[in-house]
This record gives C-alpha cells, structure tokens and sequence, in this order.
C-alpha cells in the first residue's frame, strides 16, 4: 500500500479533466491504497452544501480522506458549516506533512 | 527534518498557484524541513530584482498607500525565514528559462540550475510536488 496525496485547484467548471481526475482518487483508494484529496484555490467549491458535483459527491463517504484547505474557504467566504459531510477543513501544513512522510503527489 | 522539493512553473501576477507555493513552502520552512524550490519557464521571473512596485491611479492610490507586493519581496522573505529557523532554502532557476526571459538580475540567495539539477533535488527529497500551469 502507498501513500497518496492529490491536491485539486479547479473548481469541476472550470476543468474538462477533474473527472478523470476524481477517477483516479476513487481508483487507488479502491486498490487499497491511503489516499487524501485536498482541495485548494477554486478547488474547494466542490466542496459546498448544494454543489452540484456527483463525481466529487462519490469520494466522499469513501475510505479517501477529503480535505479543504482554510485559506482558500476564507478567500471564497466559505464558512466550514456549509461544508458537505465527509470534507475536513484544514490547514495546508497539513500538505507538507504528506509530502515530508513521503506521501506521493499530484497537483492538477 | 525531511527534505521537499517543490517545482513552479507560473509566472508572476498570473495564477493563484504562486501564492499557494509561496504558502507551501512557508509551512515546510516554519516545520523545520529544508525545501528545494526548482523554478521553471515562467516562473524564473518571480525572483527578478526588477520588478517595481506602482501607484494606483484608477483608485488614487500612491505607491506607499497601494502597497503593492511584489513575489521577489516574498522569494527574499522566504530565504531569510530559512536562514533564520536554520533550514535549507535552495532556489533554483533554469538557466535556460532565465536567459530566454532576460529576467538574469535575480535577488541574492537564488541560484541557477538545469532541469538535471531538479532530477537531482527531487531523488534525493523526502516529497516532491510539481506544480503545473495546467
């Protein structure tokens, strides 16, 4: 089993390519492997009550660990209470915890 | 202490992917943990010493009140946060993207590179993350 660490910057709206993005998240977590997604930039818009974004929808509720990160929330006056269930609220440190563990990274 | 290295490829006042760098490397800074950051293409210019600050006539700013930053303000803060919390900051511009950009009067404490050299930081990091500009 590896470790994991995608890090999504674009919101589904503005990116043809999240899917096969996500596709790739719920596949190596389907393999068993240790994966965190971490949303970022306009990537944490998925991750609102009422966003409509099934495939992101399918991470969450999974053995991926989801998180967005503070800043861009705060940026965007995302308050953590209109998160949907399942999305962590987080600072970035924790990237760089990943990256120092070795986990594997992807940015898209 | 581990060691991340961590690749740009943006230019300056274009994307919110520098200031998320810029972020990043803060934290592994301020963590204890020495960073390698390999600039490439565009992103050789974030360290240019000739970027200037400017008024801001539309809002009847001055320079002072505008206040406007400038990323090798950041690069500079970043290498002297380094120094003083006693980690390794390498900033390492592609030569090549450098010389193609004229951007070669970069702020001290950066230095030149090749992508071997990226070869080279990223094989022997405990992380890496590459960010691209797409």
């Amino acid at each position: 089993m590896s470790r994991y660490l995608l890090i999504q910057s674009k919101s589904p709206w503005e990116s043809g390519d999240i899917g096969h993005f996500y596709s790739l998240a719920r596949d190596l977590g389907q393999a068993g492997n240790d994966v965190t997604f971490f949303l970022v930039q306009n990537g944490v818009m998925s991750a609102r009550n009422g966003a409509k974004d099934a495939a992101f929808d399918q991470l969450l509720g999974s053995k991926i660990r989801v998180l967005a990160d503070d800043f861009s929330l705060r940026e965007r006056a995302i308050n953590r209470e209109t998160l949907k269930g399942g999305v962590s609220v987080s600072p970035i440190d924790e990237v760089v915890d990943l990256l120092a563990g070795s986990a594997k990274a992807l940015w898209h | 202490m581990a060691t991340i290295t961590i690749g740009i490829m943006d230019p300056p006042y274009e994307s919110a992917n520098t200031p998320t760098a810029f972020r990043l490397v803060e934290a592994a800074i301020r963590k204890g943990h020495n960073v390698n950051v390999f600039c490439y293409e565009g992103a050789t210019a974030l360290g240019y010493a000739g970027q200037k600050q400017h008024p801001n006539a539309v809002h009847g700013m001055t320079l002072e009140e505008e206040d406007h930053p400038n990323p090798k303000e950041w690069v500079k803060s970043l290498l002297a946060f380094a120094t003083e919390k006693n980690v390794k900051l390498v900033w390492c511009n592609c030569g090549l993207c450098v010389d193609e950009r004229g951007v070669e009067n970069q702020v001290e404490g950066t230095c030149r590179g090749s992508p071997v050299d990226a070869w080279k930081y990223c094989e022997a990091s405990d992380g890496v993350l590459m960010i691209g500009t797409q």
